[in-house]
């Protein structure tokens, strides 16, 4: 008996494929509307903000605005406000994070599992809810209208600890004993294992601190009244006065804010794809 | 110096006893093996005797010192790990030299130790490479270069050859023996597989459930089993088993095999046998008890034919393994490649019964060894 060989048939058009790109592709527009609105907003004059149809390229692109906000309010300060916060409470919350993370995940001690447990249940519960007491406590400090109280608050986060004991899980027990019968302490061992081999997992905690603390808008505006304080996310708010709001300069002032956050996230973005795509998952 | 004793030690997790009270005396410069399947405590031990478990009672002697509370670090041994445990960011010179910079060894003494580790080990062109950029091979021999570099009295290893390949394996076990030979240290060894523990081994530590079933020389062991558990687990393929009976006969003492009275060696002597007179005993026999024919060199006395029929035979280039059922019992016979047998035939194979083990089956124990004491 001969055997006719055939060729399997090409896979034809995909219907279902470009339903899925043009969903994809409408999300992503949906997603980029509101910054490209804010891009073209911070170019008009405060007048032309709302004119509808909306002028997406502006004809008379008005680039004073992005110097008048340095004038206008001490934005400068503000900016600095903010890096010197967001930089402090990264660091610290790295530094406690990764430290914590190394006990949970490579230290034996009594109830271990259960106050790990404890503490990332109080990622469930809302800040919301317990700013206020936290307020009044902090108050009690004499910490109001510190930069302190803030760093105090973020330094810590279950959050951070939770993300990094998830990383060293996935890092052998053997690595941490070998360096143990060579001879090393457990800081040791965290500093000159754990730390290097967790790089990843380090990069993603430093976008999501270096975002969030920058971006915060509760936290400075409960806690930081005096104009020489401010972060730059309430600072914008200077541009809104009792009767009118300069959206064109909220605007520039925004686009201004947002630098440094893209900076951060398209330096750190190769390790962040990596750590999220490998918290927990590798064995 | 750096003998080693175990006495009465005891590792409990929790509710779970892993390690019963074992006792084991091991010389210095000894290589002892620690055997068993997974879960038979073999690896805990060893991590009891690094300092990386905790010792939950009795005591652990190295040298002249209790050491039970002693960490790790301080204990004068190394370890090699399953899975070589290399600091992956780290080079492989970085990787051999950082016990002894943390133990601030001068430098120049630090590069010497490292190289002429290398050396012996045959990696000095991999030096300056990081662990990913090494095969399995190359990195265990990292592993083993990092353990020398300190010249520890004792040397743990825990199965350091199991994730390699089969031939690389033989040539790491010939390497292992002459390093041992070498390094003139006390070496400890952890494995499942008894290839390695027998060829290996100085004696053999037979351990399950947490106990330790027989301490014997390699060749001991597998001619003087004290169980059936040691029996069945040292051998490949494992020994055969199979009920009988104890009749004593006008020519002494023999068994009963479903009718068949099969002779019995001088080495079973009638003060073992007689208290299992008319008894059901279980006797094993190894595949290299099989014959196809009986030569001049064998003793007449001591041989038995048996009877059955082939289920299938495994070629192994200079033998077969022929498995065949007798009187129902499957059954692995070491055969000349030569012999013939298509599954379904029947075939008369010739026993040597001066190979053969007798157990009480409910004890477990050879009927040679005793009564447990």
């Amino acid at each position: 008996m001969t055997v006719t060989i055939k060729r399997a048939p090409k896979a034809r058009f995909n219907w279902g494929k470009i339903a899925t790109y043009v969903i994809v592709i409408l999300v992503s527009l949906t997603m980029l509307a509101p910054f490209v609105w804010m891009l073209s907003a911070s170019l008009k004059l405060n007048r032309d903000v709302f004119a509808f149809p909306i002028e997406w390229i502006p004809s008379e692109p008005r680039w004073r605005n992005y110097v008048d906000i340095w004038s206008k309010i001490p934005l400068g300060l503000f900016v600095y406000n903010t890096a010197k916060l967001t930089v402090i409470v990264t660091v610290l919350q790295l530094l406690t994070s990764s430290f914590a993370a190394y006990a949970f995940a490579k230290l034996r001690f009594p109830y271990r599992n259960a106050l790990f447990l404890a503490y990332i249940a109080t990622i469930a519960m809302p800040w919301q809810v317990y700013m206020v007491p936290q307020f009044l406590m902090m108050r009690e400090f004499g910490l109001n209208n510190t930069h302190l109280a803030l760093i105090c608050l973020q330094a810590f986060t279950a959050f951070g600890v939770f993300l990094m004991r998830q990383f060293y899980m996935s890092i052998p027990d053997e690595l941490c004993e070998a360096a143990r019968i060579d001879g090393m302490s457990e800081y040791g061992i965290w500093r000159r294992i754990m730390l290097p081999l967790s790089m990843p997992a380090l990069s993603t905690l430093t976008i999501f601190t270096f975002v969030n603390t920058w971006n915060d808008f509760l936290g400075p505006l409960i806690y930081l009244t005096r104009t020489e304080l401010k972060t730059i996310q309430i600072g914008i708010r200077m541009f809104i006065s009792q009767y009118s709001a300069e959206y064109g300069l909220i605007m520039a002032a925004s686009v201004v804010a947002l630098i440094p956050v893209l900076i951060v996230f398209l330096a750190l973005q190769r390790f962040f794809v990596e750590g999220i795509a490998s918290t927990g998952l590798k064995g | 110096m750096a003998a080693i004793s175990l006495r009465k030690l005891r590792k409990t997790f929790g509710e779970l006893t892993v390690v019963h009270d074992i006792d084991l005396e091991i010389a210095d410069k000894e290589f002892i093996i620690l055997v068993g399947p997974s879960g038979c405590g073999k690896s805990t031990t060893l991590r009891m005797i690094a300092g990386l478990e905790d010792v939950s009672s009795g005591d652990l002697i190295i040298g002249d010192l209790i050491v039970n509370d002693v960490a790790a670090k301080d204990r004068d041994i190394a370890m090699v790990f399953q899975n070589y445990a290399l600091y992956p960011h780290m080079t492989v010179y970085k990787n051999m030299a950082f016990g002894l910079e943390l133990r601030r060894a001068p430098r120049d003494e630090v590069d010497r130790k490292v190289r002429e580790a290398a050396e012996i080990l045959d990696i000095t062109y991999l030096l300056n490479r990081k662990p990913k950029a090494l095969s399995g091979g190359q990195r265990q021999r990292v592993a083993l270069g990092r353990a020398m570099v300190r010249s520890p009295e004792v040397f743990l290893l825990d199965e350091p050859l199991s994730n390699l390949d089969a031939k690389l394996r033989a040539t790491m076990r010939a390497e292992i023996t002459k390093l041992h030979r070498s390094l003139n240290a006390t070496f400890i060894y952890v494995t499942h597989d008894q290839v390695e523990a027998m060829t290996m081994a100085d004696r053999i530590v037979v351990m399950q459930d947490g106990h330790i079933q027989q301490v014997a020389k390699p060749q001991d062991l597998y001619d003087n089993p004290v169980n059936l558990f040691v029996a069945s687990f040292i051998g490949a393929p494992q020994m055969n088993f199979y009920p009988v009976t104890i009749r004593e006969t006008d020519a002494g003492f023999a068994v009963d095999f479903g009718g068949t009275l099969l002779p019995l060696p001088p080495r079973l002597t009638p003060e073992n046998l007689a208290p299992y007179e008319g008894q059901e005993v279980t006797l094993g026999l190894r595949p290299e008890a099989f014959f196809e024919r009986m030569t001049s060199e064998h003793d007449p006395d001591m041989f038995a034919q048996l009877d059955g029929v082939v289920d299938y035979a495994e070629p192994m280039g200079p033998e077969i393994h022929l498995n065949f059922a007798v009187q129902g019992h499957s059954t692995t016979a070491r055969l000349s490649p030569r012999f013939a047998a298509r599954p379904g035939d029947t075939v008369t194979l010739h026993v040597d019964m001066s190979m053969a083990h007798l157990f009480d089956p409910k004890s477990e124990r050879s009927l040679m060894a005793g009564p447990a004491a």
